[in-house]
């Protein structure tokens, strides 16, 4: 778990400076898009499931909806980097608990159905097949959420991308907080003002969670946590943080009273949600991109390796 | 790893120290599989204009120059290929079974059931298996599955002039490579070692290992390499303890006051 290098940049060595890992090949958009808009149905399936056990009818319609559409968009997303609908398919060939993507695939096929089921009854054709299946359908739904929104964190830390695998520990919470977060700003963008307490109390804990589980992992990280500062990543997840700050505190006061500022506290939070994801697949290419980040971590290891046995009698 | 048969494990010793850099590996395995060109780049790297492994090259040799303490200069060259690990990253995170272990304990893509989702490329840890934009799906040794198959050696190791690719069962392999650095260090070569010999490495040491004459990094080997899926569990570990914060800020957001709607 230890990362922090002592090993000064200058010392490493490699071959004419070319990376010793392949960076990730899937596209950006589509990938950290899905991050994104995966998260956003997980939160929304977790927002409509609350709203629907306390009552907030026009809530837990918007987040069913927002939901499933999140995930409309998550499979488009999905299949367009795999290049052909069918070949999703072979990710159901197998159910290979080693692979994460493997589990995911299993994971979204058992969403989908409930989430369309419960976005299904919000509509009137819906309603008339679905209707008494609307609260456990949207029930099934929420209780596979928190394994979507987390599953991806483990998804990227399970590769030799040395700024996400070292970032394990802390990723998920990062990506769940960042779920939370974004899919109660859009359900706070959607919903009916005097509906938008829920959505406000969870943007304010999900934006804590998202903050202090980037803070950590950052300041943990040592020379590995280096691409999640610099150049586009690092840009991208200070605006990140900018706007999640903005946009939980907006949530927080005015956004419970006034129509106008849960809208512009929702978008907020929204494009947080999304800059997060964008953030961290581009620290995670950039670290694949440098050797540094692959041989320096490893090239300490080795010889503290050497210490210790040269230690011994 | 288990034994289906009593097959043993197979596998490359590549000796680096006797590789004159000739290229005739990268060219057999190029003919052999019918691996397609991959442009003609003049990279200005000493001999080397392949780069890198990559979807379209299997074999790749490395050529480092380096300058000496008496002005002379050294020439350290090198054939690398895919390591074909005891414990695989590229095979433990392909969804699809497409990757697998063969009898002969190594590690071959099946080419009709690859659906091109690209994990396997940033789960190894060697750079090693990568995509052809083609179609997306990925390429990478197969150690000749066809040929061992059929009691052949590897097209690499049969063309190599020097016996600088060494095909055999690996136990025989890390047995010759022990007494080879034995007898080099013997002979004054001081900075001779194995990389990927060691079963206790981050990979479980691999089916095809090498002689070196300096560290790894500077023929662009990767030190002390680990499998990702070595810390698995923790992961979904933490995650779970993630997706238990995620409803239980669901549950409190909610809880809260009921007239505060
Ligand atoms: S070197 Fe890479 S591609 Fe080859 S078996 Fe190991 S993980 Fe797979
Ligand atoms: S690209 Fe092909 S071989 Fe690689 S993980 Fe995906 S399905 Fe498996």
């Amino acid at each position: 778990m230890k990362e922090r290098s002592m090993v000064p940049r200058a010392e490493f060595s490699s071959y004419y400076g070319r990376p010793v890992l392949k960076k990730p090949v899937w596209a950006e958009l589509d990938i950290a898009g899905y991050f994104f808009t995966g998260g956003v149905a997980a939160g929304s399936a977790l927002l409509a499931a609350g709203a629907d056990l306390t009552g907030r009818p026009s809530m837990r319609r918007s987040a069913r909806l927002t939901s499933f559409a999140a995930l409309g968009v998550s499979g488009v997303a999905l299949v367009h980097d795999l290049g052909r609908p069918e070949r999703f398919a072979n990710m159901l060939r197998v159910m290979k608990p080693t692979s994460p993507m493997s589990v995911g695939s299993w994971l979204l096929t058992a969403f989908a159905a409930p989430a369309g089921v419960a976005a299904a009854s919000e509509l009137p054709v819906g309603r008339r097949l679905f209707g008494g299946l609307a609260r456990p359908a949207g029930l099934a739904a929420a209780a596979v959420a928190p394994a979507i929104a987390t599953y991806t964190a483990v998804l990227v830390c399970d590769t030799a991308v040395p700024s996400w695998h070292a970032a394990y520990p802390e990723l998920p919470f990062v990506f769940a907080g960042s779920a939370l977060a974004g899919s109660a700003g859009l359900s706070m963008l959607l919903s009916p003002v005097p509906e938008n307490a829920p959505a406000a109390r969870l943007a304010l804990l999900g934006s804590a969670l998202e903050l202090v589980a980037a803070q950590r992992m950052e300041g943990r990280l040592g020379l590995v946590g280096e691409p999640y500062r610099e150049g586009k990543a690092g840009a991208k997840l200070r605006a990140s943080k900018a706007l999640t700050v903005a946009g939980a505190v907006a949530a927080a006061t005015l956004g419970r009273r006034s129509r106008l500022a849960a809208v512009a506290a929702g978008g907020m939070l929204a494009a947080a949600s999304a800059l997060t994801r964008f953030g961290v697949f581009e620290a995670g290419v950039a670290s694949a991109e440098d050797p540094v980040y692959a041989v320096a971590p490893q090239r300490e290891r080795v010889e503290q390796r050497e210490r210790v046995t040269e230690a011994r009698p | 790893m288990t034994a289906v048969s009593d097959q043993p494990r197979m596998g490359f010793f590549t000796d680096t120290s006797v590789c004159i850099g000739c290229k005739a590996c990268e060219v057999a395995c190029k003919e052999w599989n019918h691996v397609p060109d991959d442009g003609y780049a003049f990279l200005g790297q000493s001999y080397d204009n392949t780069g890198e492994l990559s979807a379209d090259t299997w074999r790749h040799v490395a050529f480092i120059e380096q300058p000496r303490a008496d002005g002379d200069l050294r020439w350290l060259m090198s054939s690398d290929v895919c390591k074909h690990c005891t414990h695989a990253g590229c095979l433990d995170v392909c969804p699809t079974g497409a990757l697998f272990r063969t009898e002969f304990g190594t590690v071959v893509v099946q080419e009709d059931i690859c659906n091109g989702c690209g994990y396997c490329v940033p789960a190894c840890p060697y750079g090693v298996i990568d995509q052809r934009k083609d179609d997306g799906r990925v390429w990478k040794c197969t150690l000749c599955y066809d040929r061992i198959g059929a009691g052949m050696q590897p097209a690499c190791a049969k063309a190599c002039p020097t016996e600088s690719i060494q095909y055999g069962p690996l136990d025989e392999l890390r047995e010759r490579a022990h007494g080879r650095v034995a007898d080099l260090v013997a002979a004054g070569v001081t900075d001779a070692r194995l990389y990927g010999d060691d079963p206790d490495d981050g990979v479980g040491g691999t089916g095809a290992f090498f002689l070196l004459l300096d560290e790894p990094e500077v023929y662009g080997l990767p030190p002390d390499p680990v499998v990702p899926t070595r810390d698995l569990g923790l992961m979904w570990r933490r995650a779970a303890l993630a997706a238990g914060t995620f409803v239980a800020a669901g549950v409190a957001a909610f809880a809260g006051r009921r007239g505060g709607r």
